[in-house]
């Protein structure tokens, strides 16, 4: 069934590393060109005004310098990665749809299982578009709109235009001008005044194509009041040459509303995984990143909060896991817009066998505002001598009436903890897992039961062969 | 009837040797006592029985039911069936109290080859925490986080009484508790006894003695056993101190 053999050698227990016979209706020509942006826009039937706005983030990828800063990124070859890979012809419904190969794919990954259980709406992306989307009935009718968003720029072009671009503008960083030239797939979320969606929406992300760059672009706008949870998943094929997921997320939360956004990241060790993330939440909105990252090469990414209105509220709690040849360059940025807002920052991360894991954050409030409050801790684990961990946070702070904490503690898994749980019959690998998976856990709280088991299950399986 | 043998056994930290040949023999049903000076090595032997790694057998045996326990990694001890209550119990943050000893009491049912059910899980602890007057609350919290040094001891108990090993070793539970903690998990340790079960404990003081009874006494004085005997050699620890034993062992 597997077309490509899994030859990466640090990626043993990567259960998803499966990929399976190519089944594209369209696949561009490989590299990047004005032809390839022109031709994603047209194959998509879009207006003309995105087109005119893909072009001009194509002008400014092309002029803008690699970031100097975090991980190592000179090794990506923008002209060796396919930017647009079209798999079926129309998006469904029902899973029973879709060719073989994909719907096999997605058993495996058990989300039309999960759909089922304790899913309100899913939309499944394979290569560059989604190719299945559904919703709750009662949840459409209370006027949720939830689609991918070339849906949303045909069927709701005043609310994508009125946002769009404006968390996130094309020419904010090199990865998201890439990201908004060659976009595909992601979703697009409204939620109306007042309603509540009282059970999680999920998208789920899967790469199939080798030397392939995904560019989902995902808009959430949460209008008065309203609640949503959205949950992504990702995973990829163990391909020996390097993939690339480029991201943008932009998240608007209306006043009074929350949203909370949950990532469990577990691509192959073939990814390099470069997202920006942001959110403005405006008078006494809420917003909250729960950002896992246990998969990919390199991963660089920050979600933001932007504290627009009085009240607003951010928080950011990162989880990484960085194994060998893993770099997770990861962190938060909460910016203090308005008077009376808070943020809170919990970031814990783990490294072992050479694996290095960077904590970036930055807190900022500008001049003259009042009652600033923020609370930054990060925790680093080491599981043996050569993982490595690093810490730049950065604070920009411009008033004085400002309650500041921060605190940053690095700790190995220490000989007695091992000693005293194997004392009691625990085997040293599963005394280890338990260690990391309870150094984690007041974050895991934080996710959905069923992911908290997933994450927790993964910690364990990074965790195999631990014991020298 | 089981056994746990010491024979000869020496050992080392960091090239230092510690243990000069201690011999010592428990069986189930009985209770023993260890006194001793401080650095003469108690906490030594009962740290390298559970197999700690910072310590170096140098010579001599452990047998347990008749198998040498020296050749077995910790866990394997464990299930071999000894259990040792720590001095200074770590804190493990993150790992509940109640999935820490459901995890360890399934390994020692698997062991035993025993059924082993959730439901009669919780009871059994349930009914012990009871037994050792704590909250119950304890079950969801973190093992020993933010634990005072009392909580921490009973901790101990709870978990002796949980996994019921056939062999104990007490590494100064008694130390720093008050009476009424004393009490309590003197309790706790007199429950288990029995015909299935032999204990060690060490200790400094005849305080917890008084309470848990000991068959036998034994000091250990430059890293060997100089003498045994009965409850006797407490009270004449009492009187005459530690000096006592140096001016008749020291040389």
């Amino acid at each position: 069934m597997s077309s490509e053999p899994a030859l990466n050698d640090f990626a043993v227990d990567y259960k998803y590393g499966f990929s399976m016979p190519e089944t594209g209706v369209i696949k561009a020509e490989k590299g990047l060109s004005e032809q390839v942006v022109r031709q994603i826009s047209a194959a998509k039937g879009e207006p003309k005004w995105m087109l005119e706005y893909r072009l001009r983030a194509y002008e400014t990828f092309r002029k803008l310098p690699m970031p100097h800063w975090g991980a190592y990124l000179s090794d990506i070859d923008f002209d060796d990665i396919y930017y647009y890979v079209k798999p079926t012809e129309e998006q469904t419904t029902s899973w029973e749809d879709l060719p073989d190969e994909i719907r096999t794919t997605y058993d495996r990954l058990g989300i039309p299982e999960a759909e089922k259980k304790f899913l309100a709406g899913v939309g499944a992306q394979y290569d560059s578009e989604v190719v299945y989307h559904n919703i709750r009935k009662d949840l459409e009718q209370k006027g949720v709109l939830f689609s991918d968003p070339e849906s949303a720029v045909r069927e709701h072009p005043e609310i994508v235009k009125k946002y769009f671009g404006t968390v996130i503008p094309y020419n904010d960083n090199k990865f998201a001008a890439l990201n908004t030239a060659v976009w595909s797939g992601g979703s697009f979320i409204y939620v109306p005044p007042g309603v509540k969606v009282d059970i999680p929406l999920q998208a789920y992300f899967r790469v199939n194509t080798k030397s392939f760059g995904q560019f989902e672009r995902t808009l959430i706008i949460v209008d008065e009041g309203a609640f949503v949870h959205y949950i992504e998943g990702c995973t990829a094929p163990t391909f020996t040459k390097d993939s690339l997921h480029s991201a943008v997320v932009e998240i608007v939360a209306l006043p009074g509303a929350r949203v909370r956004y949950s990532t469990v990241q577990n691509w192959s060790n073939n990814m390099y995984n470069l997202v920006t993330k942001r959110a403005f939440a405006y008078e006494n909105a809420t917003m909250e990143w729960v950002d896992g990252n246990i998969g990919s090469k390199v991963t660089m990414k920050y979600p933001a909060v932007f504290l627009m209105g009085e009240g607003a509220h951010g928080e950011v709690l990162s989880i990484a896991f960085a194994n060998k040849g893993q770099e997770q360059d990861t962190g938060a940025k909460i910016l203090h817009f308005a008077s009376n807002t808070s943020s809170v920052v919990t970031a814990k991360s783990i490294s072992r066998s050479g694996g290095v894991s960077s904590y970036r954050g930055l807190i900022k409030a500008g001049p003259g505002l009042k009652n600033i409050r923020s609370k930054v801790e990060c925790d680093a684990l080491l599981l043996d001598e050569t993982a490595k961990t690093n810490t730049y946070p950065v604070m920009d702070i411009q008033t004085d009436d400002v309650s500041m904490e921060h605190e940053a503690k690095v700790s190995k898994i220490s000989e007695d903890q091992l000693l005293y749980l194997m004392s009691r019959g625990i085997s040293e690998e599963e005394a280890g897992s338990m260690i990391v998976n309870g150094f984690i856990d007041p974050l895991v709280k934080q996710l959905p039961m069923e992911y908290a088991i997933e994450l927790n299950r993964l910690i364990e399986l990074e965790m195999e062969g631990s014991v020298g | 009837m089981k056994s746990l043998i010491i024979e000869g056994l020496k050992a080392e930290i960091e090239g230092k040797p510690i243990l000069h040949g201690v011999d010592l023999e428990i069986k189930t049903g009985e209770f023993h006592a260890l006194m001793g000076p401080n650095g003469h090595g108690k906490s030594t032997l009962a740290n390298i029985l559970m197999g700690h790694p910072k310590y170096t057998v140098t010579g001599g045996s452990v047998k347990l039911d008749g198998v040498n326990i020296l050749e077995l990694d910790v866990p394997d001890r464990a299930k071999a069936g000894l259990f040792l209550a720590f001095q200074y119990p770590v804190e493990i943050p993150g790992v509940t109290v109640g999935k820490f000893l459901k995890r360890a009491t399934e390994i020692q049912a698997a062991a035993r080859k025993q059924p082993f059910t959730v439901s009669q899980f919780l009871k059994t602890v349930r009914e012990d925490m009871t037994f050792l007057e704590m909250d119950q609350g304890f079950i969801n919290r973190y093992l020993n986080e933010g634990f005072s040094g009392g909580e921490k001891k009973r901790m101990e108990i709870l978990q002796l009484l949980t996994l019921k090993p056939n062999f104990a070793l007490f590494d100064e539970t008694d130390s720093g508790l008050d009476i009424d903690a004393l009490k309590v998990v003197s309790k706790g340790i007199n429950r288990l006894k029995g015909p299935e079960f032999g204990g060690l404990i060490i200790t400094h003081y005849q305080r917890i003695l008084n309470y848990v009874n000991p068959d036998k006494v034994h000091i250990l004085y430059k890293g060997k056993i100089v003498t045994s005997g009965g409850t006797e050699l407490v009270h004449q620890l009492e009187e005459k101190g530690y000096d006592w034993v140096k001016d008749q062992f020291g040389a």
